[in-house]
C-alpha cells in the first residue's frame, strides 16, 4: 500500500515557458534512464529479493523514484503551461504537441514511448543490484547532459537536486550489494542464486 | 497567509527530506544509534508541523485529518500547480 502526500519532495516553481527545454527534460520522465523506469525496476525486483534489508532499500528508493517522477512531470508541465501555437511552431516540441497537446506522457526526448524493455528484473540479487547501480549512473549522466543545456536557476535547481539523489542511491545500492555478497560463499559469489537455488 | 502556508510547507519538506535521507542510510546502517536518534527526533518535529499545517489547510496525505465540515482533499491546488 502507498499513501500520497500532497507536496513535491523538492519544490518546483517555474514561471516561464520553454517547449524546447521541456522536450529534453521529458526524457527523465519516460525515457530509457528516466524515473519511471527506475521506480518500476526497483519495485519489481523486490519480490525475488530474499533479504529483508535489501527488499527494504528497493522499496524506499523505488518509492522516492515515484516522487522524482512527479517532480520531473511538474517541471515539464510548468514549462509547457499556457503555450501558444506560435511558441510551439518550429520547435522539436511540435511533434509531441500533435500527439499529446500539453498533456504529460511517458516518452523519451526523442519521442519514443516508454517501454518496460528499459529495465530488467532478473531474479538474481547480484545481477539486479548491479543493474540498479548502473541505472543510477545512467540517470546521473542524463541529468548532467540536461544541465549543460539548462541555464535558468528555476529549472537548474530541482534538476541538481535530482542529480544528487542518483549519487546517494548509487552509494546505498553499493552497500546493499556488499551486504548480499557478505552472505554468500566468499570463494565464489556465483556458486548459487540465493533467490532461486535451495 | 499564502506566504505562511509556503513557509510551513517548506518546513515540512525540509524535515521530510532529512528523514528520507536518514531512512536510506539506516537501511544499510541499521546499528547506527546516532542516525536512529536523529530520525526519531525529526519524526517528532514533523508530526507537530504536519498537525499545524493540516489544521490550517486541510489534509496533507491521503490518511491525513480532514478538519473541516466539507471534504477539502480536492479543493486546494495540487503540488504541480504554481
Amino acid at each position: 500500500m502507498w499513501s500520497y502526500e500532497k507536496r513535491l519532495q523538492y519544490p518546483v516553481n517555474i514561471n516561464f515557458t520553454n517547449p524546447k527545454l521541456a522536450q529534453v527534460i521529458l526524457s527523465q520522465f519516460g525515457g530509457p534512464d528516466g524515473e519511471n523506469a527506475a521506480a518500476s525496476r526497483y519495485l519489481s525486483q523486490r519480490y525475488a529479493m530474499p533479504y529483508h534489508n535489501v527488499a527494504g532499500i528497493l522499496t524506499d528508493i523505488g518509492t522516492e523514484e515515484m516522487a522524482h517522477e512527479e517532480m520531473v512531470a511538474t517541471i515539464v508541465h510548468q514549462l509547457t503551461k499556457n503555450l501558444t501555437p506560435e511558441q510551439i511552431e518550429g520547435t522539436p516540441f511540435a511533434n509531441y504537441y500533435v500527439d499529446h497537446t500539453t498533456g504529460i506522457y511517458h516518452a523519451a526526448a526523442s519521442g519514443v514511448p516508454y517501454t518496460a524493455a528499459y529495465y530488467q528484473s532478473k531474479g538474481d540479487p547480484i545481477t539486479d543490484l548491479m543493474e540498479d547501480m548502473a541505472a543510477e549512473q545512467k540517470a546521473r549522466t542524463t541529468y548532467d547532459n540536461i544541465l549543460r543545456l539548462v541555464h535558468d536557476p528555476e529549472v537548474c535547481d530541482p534538476i541538481r537536486f535530482l542529480r544528487e539523489r542518483e549519487i546517494v542511491h548509487f552509494q546505498r545500492f553499493g552497500e546493499a550489494l556488499r551486504s548480499v555478497q557478505d552472505r554468500l560463499n566468499s570463494k565464489n559469489f556465483y556458486a548459487l542464486n540465493p533467490a532461486f537455488d535451495k | 497567509m499564502a506566504v505562511y502556508h509556503n513557509a510551513l510547507l517548506m518546513r515540512i519538506n525540509e524535515l521530510s527530506f532529512a528523514m528520507d535521507e536518514l531512512r536510506l542510510f539506516l537501511d544499510t546502517h541499521p546499528d547506527c544509534r546516532e542516525a536512529l536518534a536523529q530520525y526519531n527526533e525529526l519524526q517528532r518535529q514533523r508530526m507537530a508541523v504536519v498537525a499545524e499545517y493540516e489544521a490550517k489547510y486541510g489534509p496533507l496525505s491521503s490518511y491525513g485529518n480532514p478538519n473541516c465540515d466539507n471534504w477539502d482533499w480536492g479543493t486546494r491546488p495540487w503540488p504541480w500547480q504554481n
